[in-house]
């Protein structure tokens, strides 16, 4: 059978050999094909005697396999190679910058709002609304700030031409007269509400912007103290700051539609040139409230001898500067790209109190 | 308002130090907006007597100035001050001392050849003034070596506290002091109101002319004539108090009532009595009379203000300003000395109507003390006597102290109730009386009077702030404020929800998110429909900001363009907010409105940005909708738009013809050319409150149910060619509505207008049908018998064919 390994070697290189997958099916037609080689030792078999043919047609068939058997291997092997050459040729320069996908930012103020309506609602807030020209009434009069009160004069109001009611138009100057839009449409208590809007100043400088964003509070009910005021303020402060102990102090200030009415500061430390929110030698005012005055329940129609309640008012832009460090008041309004990049969240960063408002 | 800290001392006995008595103040309401120490930088410096004092050999200007700083040391410096000569005394500063005003630490220098050691300095160099005409001239009696800042009177710090609308009464030093000493820090000085006999009946007597309903203008006036003083100027001490405080020294006779104003909020007039022919009248104005008042200016008066006059005319405006004709000069030598009370809302209302402030109009509109006339008259008539001599006549009196007693029933409880503190009722009569208030047991309640000088309490909640003002607001307990259920209710309104919503889309789409005011010019507004009078501002804060927003989209497109200037020419941003269509309510819509500028991304390896177009802002306007649960696929297209968009490439999206839910568009051409901004902008506007608020029905939350059909979906393509008039959504719902059962989608791939279909005014679309079987795989002949419809279908609604 010297004859038949020479045949198997043979056999086996040519498949070995076999650089394509062309080449390989060459291979094993001519091996293997009709007229192939090993198929040529098959037909040999008929001239054979019975012992013969038995013997050889099992080593013909053993050789048959073998050389099958190689032809796939030696085909995975020229795949897997080929796949390989053609990775190999579709590599690319990964540092190449991806297509443009400029992501898009949500404003400091908006996320502010978001932020500080989290916490609020958390503590069973809901939003109200009004809008943003009101009449002297309800921005004023209502508020217990009659036509010659100086703290009128304070308030650098914007006006517009038109009345309602014998009452001037104006530009709302403080998110307060939601107040007395919300106690009018609902002169039943309890109330517990925030409003959240544009506000509006005659005013123009590095502190001062002609708009700006307010959140206003209004609490009433038959029990809420001085006390819970001071609860609900410093527990939103430390929560809005995410400072655990972070110092909030109350000292007596005034609104005419409050009293008593207070200031609220919250500890901060300039030292070494760096300002910090938390723990240190100096005060920083934040927001303003008291409990509602009860010629204000009166004016909306509430018996102030049944009920009581506070309400505050805050800056929404003095808090965000505060909080993310911006230093510009008037940047906010100038929707500069960078500025906007720069300061702006992420869609997806959606402030509640779950996740933590960090 | 401002004081010193000695001037605060003069009345209020303390041990305590300038820090404690600045938290004291501001823990009891009058918040310390800051502590000045002028003598900061400048402790260095001392008195320096200039022995001898002799021509520069080699400048005209210059003088070798010889200097004694005691201590046997001199010093030559050389001083160009036209005013340095032998024996005055001057500030000296050595070498290696820092000079603030001239931001220089001084070197041992040759000047002109001659060296000079230190320097003698002028109010400019010390940072104090701009006075630089010469150099500092001290009194001759400073000690030689002294502190330059204790002789010039520098070591007074000056503390400078914000007051509170309320508290008028602390509009002078002497009703700081009363609170600090309520407070428990420090006793309150008694004041010397011993009266000053009068020498003569004043031959000036007072005469209140109102009618009835005008009486409280001026209810009460005491006045006093002083004979043969000289008015020069006033002492060093009260010089530097107003210097202190901001006010410019003028005259004795004017620093006094200044003084007088600042020290114990009592505002004064002396007139000239020389100056004011007969008696005094005090009256309304009468309809056009004018008054040149002290500051220089000629005001028309009117009938709603308060003069006072002679029998001639208008002399002073009460409670606002002296008149320019009969103040005080250097050469008055008789005086009509006025302590009135007016009326704060006539005050203020004559103020604001003249547009003139000042301090005693700021200390009239808030309340003086009503029964503080007589007392303040005797005070202000020993400072003249003591500064300027003079005999005083006796006291004129018209009218009577205005009753101010008010009594406000208190319930000690409600300090517990309102407050949430406990605070004994013996405490709170303690407190109140501290300050000054009238308190009388009636057993549950407490009648109280509050003290003349307390305008701001009117009520129970005003005493409730009192007791705890003292009593410190650190000392109410904090008390958890909780919710009145275990979860919270959703705090935001539909409306607010739905804003969120399209906020959070539109910046995840790439926007993003600017504020921008309320307002705009005037051009701008009626570039874009509004500019009408009723929403143009009365008082606006600049030209550019007069108009209230007809749209967002002006702002916006205003900040593309200044962001273009800077280098950056594609933007991307949104508003959402109000815009006005009026003045009312209920003309405020809330919107979401965002524009696209340039192209859609910067110039890059891997594919050509292109110019952004119509569709970008029709994608965000579906993109917002759709984010608020908006019904898309419902939504008719239509090619109106408001005209600042480009007519051809501008269109609308409605739920039904009324409902208008967004519009959007490239921006005209000319209004872009109009605001200076470089197209192309394309933009949009989202009226979010238009989209119908879902109904709360049985269903509730739940989804429609959802059959998923087990067949394979079938496509097929579809050329047609129709009249280029023909909307494509007219071809897409013909196509879809052949057989909605099994049509699930209609999605146009191809659009060729060119060629030969353009010369017959056609154009070709290509849409792509997919056909969703339900029951079975579609055979053949379905899929046959669906095209059939769907070929008819269209060329019955388009009028259009199957291009062959």
């Amino acid at each position: 059978m010297q004859n038949l390994d020479e045949i198997r070697e043979g056999a086996l290189a040519q498949v070995e050999g076999a650089a394509g997958l062309d080449a390989l099916e060459a291979a094993r037609v001519a091996l293997l094909g009709k007229k192939g080689s090993i198929s040529g030792l098959m037909k040999t078999l008929g001239g054979m005697s019975p012992e013969e043919r038995k013997e050889a047609g099992q080593a013909f068939n053993r050789l048959k396999t073998e050389v099958a058997d190689a032809i796939d291997a030696r085909k995975g092997a020229l795949a897997e190679a080929a796949l390989e050459a053609r990775l190999m040729e579709e590599r690319v320069d990964v540092t190449l910058p991806t297509r443009p996908d400029e992501p898009g930012f949500v404003h400091p103020v908006s996320q502010t709002m978001d932020e500080v309506i989290a916490i609020l609602g958390e503590m069973g807030f809901l939003v109200a609304e009004g809008p943003n020209i009101e009449d002297d009434w309800h921005n004023f009069t209502a508020l217990n700030i009659p036509p010659e009160h100086p703290a009128r004069q304070e308030h650098d109001t914007l006006y517009l031409p038109g009345e309602h009611d014998g009452e001037r138009k104006v530009l709302r100057t403080h998110t307060s007269p939601v107040q007395i839009r919300t106690m009018q449409k609902h002169p039943e208590p309890p109330i517990r509400i925030i409003a959240p809007g544009r506000t509006y100043r005659c005013d123009y400088d590095a502190t001062h912007s002609p708009m700006f964003h307010q959140v206003e509070g209004l609490v009433v009910d038959k029990d809420s103290h001085f006390g819970h005021l001071k609860g609900c303020l410093i527990e939103f402060c430390r929560a809005f700051f995410d400072v655990d102990d972070l110092p909030v102090r109350f000292r007596p200030s005034y609104f005419p539609f409050t009293e008593p009415s207070a200031e609220v500061d919250i500890g901060c430390t300039r030292e070494g040139g760096q300002f910090r929110i938390g723990h240190g030698d100096d005060w920083l005012e934040v927001l303003g409230c008291g409990m509602v005055n009860p010629r204000v329940l009166e004016n909306c129609g509430i018996d102030p001898t049944e009920y009581q309640g506070f309400a505050f008012g805050l800056g929404v832009e003095r808090l965000a500067m505060l909080k993310y460090g911006i230093p510009d008041l008037r940047t906010f309004y100038e929707s500069d790209l960078r500025w906007l990049r720069h300061y702006g969240f992420s869609a997806l960063d959606v402030p509640n109190m779950v996740g933590g408002i960090v | 308002m401002k004081f010193t800290l000695s001037w605060l001392r003069d009345h209020l006995e303390t041990e305590c130090s300038l820090t404690e008595i600045c938290d004291a103040l501001t823990m009891i309401g009058l918040e310390v907006d800051g502590v000045e120490d002028r003598a900061k930088g400048l402790e260095g410096f001392v008195v320096g007597h200039v022995l001898e004092a002799e021509r520069h050999p080699d400048a005209d200007k210059l003088q070798l100035c010889t200097v004694d700083v005691g201590g046997g040391e001199t010093f030559r410096v050389v001083c160009g001050a036209p005013n340095a000569r032998a024996g005055l005394k001057g500030v000296f500063a050595r070498e290696g001392q820092y000079v603030p005003g001239i931001d220089f630490t001084l070197k041992k220098a040759k000047i002109r050849g001659v060296e000079s050691c230190g320097m003698l300095l002028s109010e400019r160099e010390m940072g104090l003034s701009d006075e630089h005409a010469g150099i500092v001239e001290l009194p001759d009696n400073a000690a030689i070596g002294a502190k330059a800042v204790d002789i010039m009177g520098l070591g007074d710090p000056i503390i400078e506290i914000a007051i509170t609308p309320n508290r008028g009464d602390c509009l002078g030093v002497r009703g700081v002091a009363r609170d600090l000493a309520s407070a428990g820090f420090g006793t309150l000085k008694p004041l010397d109101t011993a009266p000053v006999e009068g020498g003569f009946a004043s031959p000036k007597t007072v005469h209140l002319g109102f009618d009835a309903d005008a009486g409280d203008a001026c209810p009460y006036f005491v006045g006093r004539m002083i004979k043969g003083v000289k008015n020069g100027p006033s002492p060093k001490w009260m010089q530097d108090r107003l210097t202190a405080i901001g006010l410019r020294p003028i005259s004795a006779l004017v620093d006094i009532t200044n003084y007088v104003t600042y020290d114990l909020c009592r505002p004064l007039h002396v007139f000239d009595a020389d100056k004011v022919t007969g008696d005094v009248h005090v009256r309304l104005a009468k309809e056009g009379e004018t008054l040149l008042a002290l500051d220089g200016k000629e005001y028309e008066l009117d009938a709603g203000m308060t003069v006072i006059a002679d029998e001639a005319k208008a002399e002073a405006l009460a409670g606002v300003m002296g008149g320019e004709e009969s103040g005080c000069t250097e050469s008055t030598t008789t005086v009509f000395l006025e302590t009135a009370y007016f009326d704060p809302v006539r005050t203020a209302t004559t103020g604001r109507k003249l547009n003139l402030q000042s301090d005693a109009r700021y200390r009239f509109e808030r309340g003086v003390d009503p029964a503080f006339l007589m007392d303040a008259t005797e005070i202000a008539t020993k400072l003249i006597q003591n500064l300027c001599g003079g005999e005083a006549s006796e006291v004129v009196v018209a009218g009577a102290e205005p009753d101010w007693r008010r009594t406000i029933a208190f319930r000690p409880d409600r300090v517990r109730t309102l407050a949430g503190v406990e605070v004994t009722k013996e405490k709170c009569v303690e407190i109140l009386e501290t300050l000054g208030f009238q308190v009388t047991d009636r057993g549950e309640t407490l009648d109280t009077v509050a003290p003349s000088w307390r305008y701001d309490i009117v009520g129970e909640a005003c005493l409730v702030e009192e007791v705890i003002r003292l009593l410190g607001y650190d000392k109410v307990p904090a008390v958890p404020f909780t919710r009145p259920a275990n979860l919270p209710e959703p705090a935001l309104t539909p409306e607010i929800r739905r804003r969120s919503l399209a906020r959070r889309a539109l910046a995840g789409r790439g926007l993003v998110e600017a504020v921008t005011y309320s307002f705009l010019p005037a051009a701008q507004a009626e570039l874009f429909g509004g500019g009408g009078e009723e929403l143009k501002l009365v008082n606006p804060i600049s030209s550019d900001l007069d108009v209230m927003r007809p749209s967002l989209l002006p702002n916006l497109i205003a900040a593309a363009g200044r962001n273009a200037d800077r280098g950056f020419k594609d933007a991307a941003l949104f508003e959402v907010g109000p815009q006005f269509a009026g003045d009312a309510p209920e003309d405020q819509a809330m919107v979401a409105g965002g524009i696209r500028s340039g192209r859609t991304g910067h110039r890059n390896w891997a594919e050509a940005p292109r110019a952004v177009d119509v569709f970008d802002a029709k994608a965000d306007a579906l993109a917002v909708l759709a984010a608020l649960g908006g019904p898309v696929d419902k939504l008719q297209v239509t090619a109106e738009a408001p005209d600042y968009y480009h007519p051809g490439r501008s269109g609308s999206l409605r739920l039904g013809p009324k409902n208008l839910l967004a519009t959007f568009g490239e921006i005209h051409p000319r209004v872009l050319d109009a605001m200076g901004v470089a197209g192309p902008v394309t933009a949009f506007e989202v009226f979010v409150d238009h989209l119908p608020q879902p109904k709360k029905g049985k269903k509730g939350a739940a989804r429609p149910h959802l059959t998923l059909s087990a067949f394979q979906p079938v496509e097929r393509d579809f050329a047609f060619v129709v009249d280029a008039g023909i909307a494509a959504d007219a071809v897409i719902r013909a196509a879809r509505n052949a057989d909605k059962g099994l049509i699930s989608e209609v999605r146009v791939f191809d659009q060729f207008e060119g060629g030969k279909l353009a010369e017959e005014g056609k154009k070709s679309l290509a849409i792509n049908v997919v056909l969703q079987p339900v029951e079975a795989t579609l055979t053949d002949s379905d899929i046959e018998a669906v095209a059939d419809k769907v070929v008819k279908g269209v060329e019955k609604a388009t009028g259009g064919s199957l291009r062959g």
